[in-house]
């Protein structure tokens, strides 16, 4: 689906989201009251400026002190890779999109990442990583790094990697493998219109991390569960 | 368990944090003994998916974690071993920071320190490794909003790098020292995407200039400068504790003015340097080499470089 | 990987309380060694694993002569090799050794 298919399908009606230098931004109707939208369209980069902007555009709903949920829509690049982004600090802008998220999150503003197209390393983690829970539409394409660059870095033939990727969901992108990591809860149906899709994962939204959980129980993280479980065990002792 | 590798004799107060082994770091920072490392070697939890690589296994996977003190006060460690995987997060390694976290929840220490050495997401395990950085960032949130600060130590040879860089964005306050780096991109990935022209990564002074400790300091992306000791480091955070600002909405929105005045006063800027002359530095070009002595003098004359953000 | 067993007998126990120690890092050219007292006290286990097949017969001379040297009786060894040479491999059993005989 195309960015302007699904904000039809989340607001049959009318809504005034825009995207300005491939950052969204707005707002609809939603069950007697609004849904903000941010995010980023367009596969664009996530730099300094862009992450910014968005964190402001959170903090706005966040100031306004109502109770409306936060969709953070993604079909992003990467992170933008410059010399300016790392010299501006990079990191503390992709880290303060992300608090801005989490606190808008813990603060009554429930957020739902809908990832509808590609999204990569720094700009997945400061975005669609950071809501409560993350839904994807078929199609997406989630990666930490495309398999021929996986195959530079680690020298290994990349045919060997794409068998390897057969057996293991851990290393390979896509977005079958974030599910069953536990990083996305559930694929959407684009046959159906998404403002309910959306209520339901709102309705359904856990009170804890449950991401682990998922991953155990879909075999695409088999340890991390029970390992946090037994440091959480242990320090308590003594 | 706790095994001294360091002398005795020396009280590892002059030791390089930097040469520092996690464990000998761990040592040094905390007071003496108190440190019990949590599903540590002995059990074995290593990596399930390195062997489909063919790669060696870490008994710890590269992550020491547990309950320590420091001047007395109950705190959470958990540090980083930069020399394997190049400290980088996989399964394991990410879930003991996550289990580290959510037990500050229940056992409320006086703060939570985090001894970043890293990377970022190790390839061989990428998706469980960035949504482990993605549960370690909402678990930080959580402690600082239930009133624990989180440090953040950085001053080893990998860094904090990648998704490294996010979490010790989400951090209260950030120690670094000459030697440590904060990046989201490597200065290797930025060249092959962008080009030597964008980035030469083989020149080590421009990377220091655009990614070290002393440009972080200098700009507010870390908060406290240590000498590279063992001694400087704990000192340092034990300062940090003591400063970290709330997690809420007012820091939220200092740190959002201070981000946005960053990119007005210095978004033009091509190299350190001019950001440093910016900031009122007499002499840019002489900053790499000032001692930490002089750093310090540096930093006390120019008022900028401490906020209440983060 | 290649996983290498030796077991082997020694006069007495090592010296010293320590329940267990850990040396070393998994890196290129280094290894990791745990050592445990786990085993009666003249046995002595050394567990390796190792992405460099083929040197069974020189990691046990390594070992053998560790052991002559060491009389670690009573410790169970594990090591996760990173590809290290035999006299880096001496050198942290040695000082393995002499972390747990304090």
């Amino acid at each position: 689906m195309t960015l302007a298919e699904i904000l039809a399908s989340l607001f049959p009606e009318s809504h005034s989201v825009t995207v300005t230098d491939g950052l969204v931004n707005g707002e609809g109707p939603f069950r007697g009251g609004r849904l903000a939208v941010i995010g980023i369209d367009g596969d664009t980069a996530l730099g300094v400026d862009g992450a910014c902007r968005l964190a402001g555009y959170v903090l706005d709903v966040v100031r306004r002190g109502d109770a409306t949920p936060i969709l953070v829509a993604i079909d992003s690049d990467s992170q933008r890779m410059s010399r300016r982004d790392e010299l501006l600090g990079l990191n503390e802008y992709l880290a303060h999109l992300a608090k801005t998220l989490l606190l808008a999150d813990a603060h009554g503003h429930p957020t739902v990442g809908l990832i509808y197209g590609h999204s990569a390393a720094g700009a997945f983690i400061a975005t669609a990583l950071a809501s409560r829970v993350l839904v994807g539409l078929p199609g997406a394409n989630p990666s930490v790094m495309d398999l021929p660059s996986v195959a530079r870095v680690t020298k290994l033939p990349l045919d060997r990697l794409e068998a390897m990727a057969k057996d293991t969901p851990v290393f390979a992108p896509g977005l079958d493998n974030m599910v069953r990591t536990g990083a996305v809860q559930a694929v959407l149906d684009p046959e159906q219109p998404l403002a309910e899709q959306i209520a339901a994962v709102i309705d359904a939204l856990p009170a804890e991390d449950t991401r682990d959980r998922a991953g155990r129980e879909r075999g695409g993280r088999p340890v991390a569960e029970p390992i946090a479980a037994q440091v959480v065990r242990e320090a308590a002792l003594g | 368990m706790s095994e001294r590798i360091i002398d005795p004799a020396a009280k590892g107060w002059a030791t390089s944090w930097y040469e520092a082994s996690a464990r000998a770091r761990i040592d040094g920072l905390l007071d003496a003994g108190s440190f019990r490392e949590v599903v540590g070697p002995e059990q074995r939890r290593m990596s399930p998916h390195l062997p489909l690589f063919d790669l060696p296994r870490a008994f710890d996977d590269g992550m020491i974690v547990g309950p320590g003190r420091l001047d007395g006060k109950p705190v959470l460690v958990a540090a980083q071993e930069g020399r394997f995987m190049g400290g980088a997060f996989g399964e394991v390694h990410g879930a003991k920071l996550v289990g580290l976290l959510r037990a500050a929840l229940v056992l409320k220490p006086d703060a939570v320190l985090i001894l970043f050495d890293t990377g970022g997401v190790r390839l061989q395990e990428a998706n469980a490794g960035e949504t482990a950085i993605a549960e370690v960032m909402r678990a930080i949130t959580q402690v600082r909003e239930a009133g624990m600060p989180v440090i953040g130590l950085i001053g080893g040879r990998a860094g904090a790098y990648g998704g490294g860089g996010l979490i010790a964005g989400t951090c209260s306050r950030l120690v670094v020292s000459e030697g440590g780096r904060i990046s989201v991109s490597g200065p290797e990935v930025i060249e092959t995407n962008k080009g030597a022209e964008e980035f030469d990564s083989r020149d080590r002074a421009l990377v220091w200039r655009t990614m070290g400790g002393k440009h972080r300091r200098l700009t507010g992306g870390a908060d406290a400068y240590a000498d590279d000791t063992l001694a400087a480091f704990r000192r340092a955070a034990l300062d940090m504790i003591e400063r970290a600002p709330a997690f809420d909405l007012a820091t939220l929105e200092a740190e959002q003015a201070r981000l946005e005045q960053r990119l007005t006063h210095f978004g033009d800027c091509r190299d350190a340097t001019e950001i440093w002359a910016r900031l009122g530095v007499n002499d840019p070009e002489a900053v790499p080499a000032l001692t930490t002595a002089a750093f310090d003098t540096l930093l006390a004359s120019l008022g900028e470089t401490t906020h209440d953000a983060r | 990987m290649e996983k290498l067993t030796f077991r082997h007998t020694t006069q007495r126990a090592l010296a010293g309380a320590k329940a267990q120690a850990i040396t070393g890092v998994v890196a290129s050219g280094n290894l990791e060694v745990l050592l445990e007292r786990a085993l009666p006290a003249t046995e002595c286990t050394v567990e390796i694993e190792t992405p460099i097949r083929g040197y069974g017969e020189v990691w046990a001379a390594v070992v053998a002569d560790f052991v002559a040297r060491a009389q670690p009786g009573g410790l169970r060894i594990t090591i996760n090799d990173g590809g290290a040479r035999p006299d880096t491999v001496s050198l942290r059993l040695l000082q393995g050794a002499r972390l747990m005989e304090v």
